[in-house]
């Protein structure tokens, strides 16, 4: 009897602030959740979890700062690049104030961004997964620098590990605005394309043509904004993932300033297991500006054209 | 007999809740016509603001398919009112349109262009936010509505404030970097261009778009385009990807490619 008295208390307890929060939240003029603004995508916690860690998903409070200050320097620090290197001649992150940890973010306590499997780490490969990255990379194996289309999808401006689902903090410009209109939201990357989400309650088509960033349909469940992608082009290849992933994206507002960024990956193609993960996106007191990649593609032109000055001086040698 | 019936109906009631062909214009809560929706425009505006008759492609090897259609302008009055010396500026551009028009390198179409490229593009209102999504070049426009901000820097697609005049959505755009071209025959403005864009319903599933042109460096006075869109009402339409950089890599790297070597369709067609 005690212990159900006990049960009952604790239940009562984790769900009082839930109930506070429901009614806290802002809506929209048509009643849904508002979840509109800008959003840094930065947080402390890595997508992986240090092995030491074992299944620890959460640091005390007093753990924080040194685990913070630690990946801050481990990750983006002046020193140690390896010569000859992009990260060599690529400007420090740190330098600009652009690394993950200087932008806004919210505490973060988890020890990785991956929650599920339960060691915080990505599922290795399956067989399938891994011949289909080694093909391509022996695809490009000495011609990387051979032609534009040798080069990665970042550089070429088509996508990008913070815009295309599921969304992942990457060194900068990690930053969403998200807008809603009645039977819409629509999720942008600071450097990439508009996701236009219908929330009409249309399903996924069965058949879907491929799409780098997929094909997107909403829905609201409660207070969260759940979103299924499916139909990736082969060449988005997320993680190496096959065009055959499904992803779903799980946006809960937590407080003002905060929103809960939850995703779910299943390729069985490529993981034995679903995987997924859980991190804040935070307010940003500001706006998002146009991020033209191509019409200022200039590092692309460089790298090529630093691939065959090299050439030729290595022809002219004796 | 009854099952058919009635499986016909549900297939109409179905069709009629995908349909997007509307009676009326729909209101937003607000009691402003709700903008929201698929547009495209249906003219040659792209290919030539100005009244043009049909011309022979940009390359002759072209052919027939990619040949100049005719159109009779969208500029009210017929002809843009140039100052002499940026007229001369328009025709080196049309000499030069191959390599220097904007949209051959999958470079975003700026405003007022962007609008009538023969490619949809995608209005979401809510009463605080006008967004407006283009296929091409993936470009993106948010509209402050009663917003008082002011451009901070030029960029491709501009700085838009809107408002409400009566029934028309009146946006005015500055911040133009003055790259992008008005069409495929060199017609532009400079950075200085103020634009101002009105949306007015015409019918329940057209709107009419103007665009007035300010931009005393090129121009002798203000001119104005206009031309109705038409709501795209395929039954769950969607705007498909277009992303056009892999196409242009050629056009604007293939000088700096490997001698030798060639694209890869596998790496980059869909």
């Amino acid at each position: 009897m005690k212990q159900h008295t006990f049960v009952v208390a604790g239940l009562a307890a984790a769900l009082a602030p839930l109930c506070v929060q429901a009614q806290k939240q802002p809506r929209t003029a048509w009643g849904d959740p508002d979840l509109t603004g800008a959003y840094s995508e930065f947080t402390t916690a890595p997508l992986e979890r240090d092995a030491k860690y074992a299944d620890k998903e959460f640091l005390a409070r007093e753990e924080y700062e040194e685990f913070a200050k630690a990946r801050l320097e481990t990750r983006f620090g002046d020193d140690e690049t390896e010569p000859g290197t992009q990260a060599d001649v690529h400007y420090s992150m740190g330098q600009f104030q652009l690394s993950e940890n200087e932008g806004v973010h919210s505490l973060n306590l988890r020890t990785s961004i991956v929650t599920q499997p339960k060691n915080g780490r990505i599922p290795a490969l399956t067989p399938a997964g891994a011949a289909r990255r080694d093909a391509r990379a022996a695809e490009r194996r000495g011609k990387e620098f051979d032609g534009p289309e040798m080069r990665s999808l970042t550089e070429r401006c088509i996508i990008w590990p913070s815009t295309q689902p599921p969304i992942l903090p990457r060194g900068y410009n990690s930053n969403l605005q998200i807008f809603q209109s009645p039977g819409y939201v629509v999720v942008q990357g600071e450097m990439g394309d508009p996701r236009v989400i219908p929330t009409d309650g249309r399903k996924l088509p069965d058949k879907l043509l491929p799409q780098w960033n997929g094909t997107s349909v909403g829905r609201w469940e409660g207070e969260t904004f759940v979103i299924e992608t499916a139909g990736f082009h082969p060449d988005s290849a997320w993680r190496n993932a096959s065009e055959n992933m499904h992803v779903t994206e799980r946006l809960t507002r937590v407080d003002e300033d905060t929103i809960e960024y939850a995703f779910t990956v299943v390729d069985p193609d490529t993981w034995a297991e679903p995987w997924g993960g859980v991190y804040p996106l935070t307010k940003l007191d500001g706006l998002l500006y146009e991020y033209a990649c191509t019409e200022g593609n200039y590092g692309m032109a460089n790298i090529l054209s630093g691939a065959r000055t090299g050439e030729k001086e290595t022809a002219a040698k004796p | 007999m009854n099952r058919i019936l009635t499986a016909a109906f549900a297939l109409l009631a179905t069709a009629a809740a995908h349909s997007q062909v509307l009676t009326e214009f729909p209101r937003a809560p607000n009691g402003r016509p709700d903008l929201s929706g698929v547009w495209q425009a249906l003219n040659t505006a792209h290919w030539n603001v100005e009244p043009h008759v049909s011309g022979y492609p940009v390359l002759l090897e072209l052919g027939a398919q990619l040949a100049v259609p005719p159109g009779a302008g969208v500029v009210e009055g017929g002809a843009i009112p140039y100052l002499p010396e940026a007229r001369a500026e328009r025709d080196r551009r049309f000499e030069n349109r191959l390599n220097d028009d904007p949209e051959g390198k999958c470079y975003m179409g700026g405003v007022p262009r962007s609008t009538y490229m023969p490619y949809p593009f995608q209005i979401l209102q809510s009463e605080r936010d006008v967004v407006i999504y283009y296929q091409f070049a993936t470009a993106f426009r948010r509209i402050f509505v009663d917003g008082k901000e002011e451009a901070p820097l030029d960029t491709w697609m501009g700085w838009s404030n809107g408002r409400w005049d009566g029934n028309t959505f009146v946006v005015e755009v500055t911040g133009l970097n003055g790259l992008a071209w008005l069409d495929r025959a060199g017609n532009y403005a400079s950075s200085s261009a103020r634009i101002t864009e009105r949306y007015t319903p015409l019918g329940p599933n057209h709107l009419q778009y103007e665009a007035t042109i300010d931009d005393a460096t090129v121009f002798s006075r203000p001119w104005t385009i206009r031309m109705p869109l038409y709501r795209v009402v395929d039954q769950d339409f969607r705007i498909l990807e277009f992303k056009c950089e892999p196409y242009a890599e050629e056009k604007i790297y293939g000088h700096l490619r490997k001698p030798g070597t060639g694209p890869s369709a596998g790496a980059s067609s869909q």
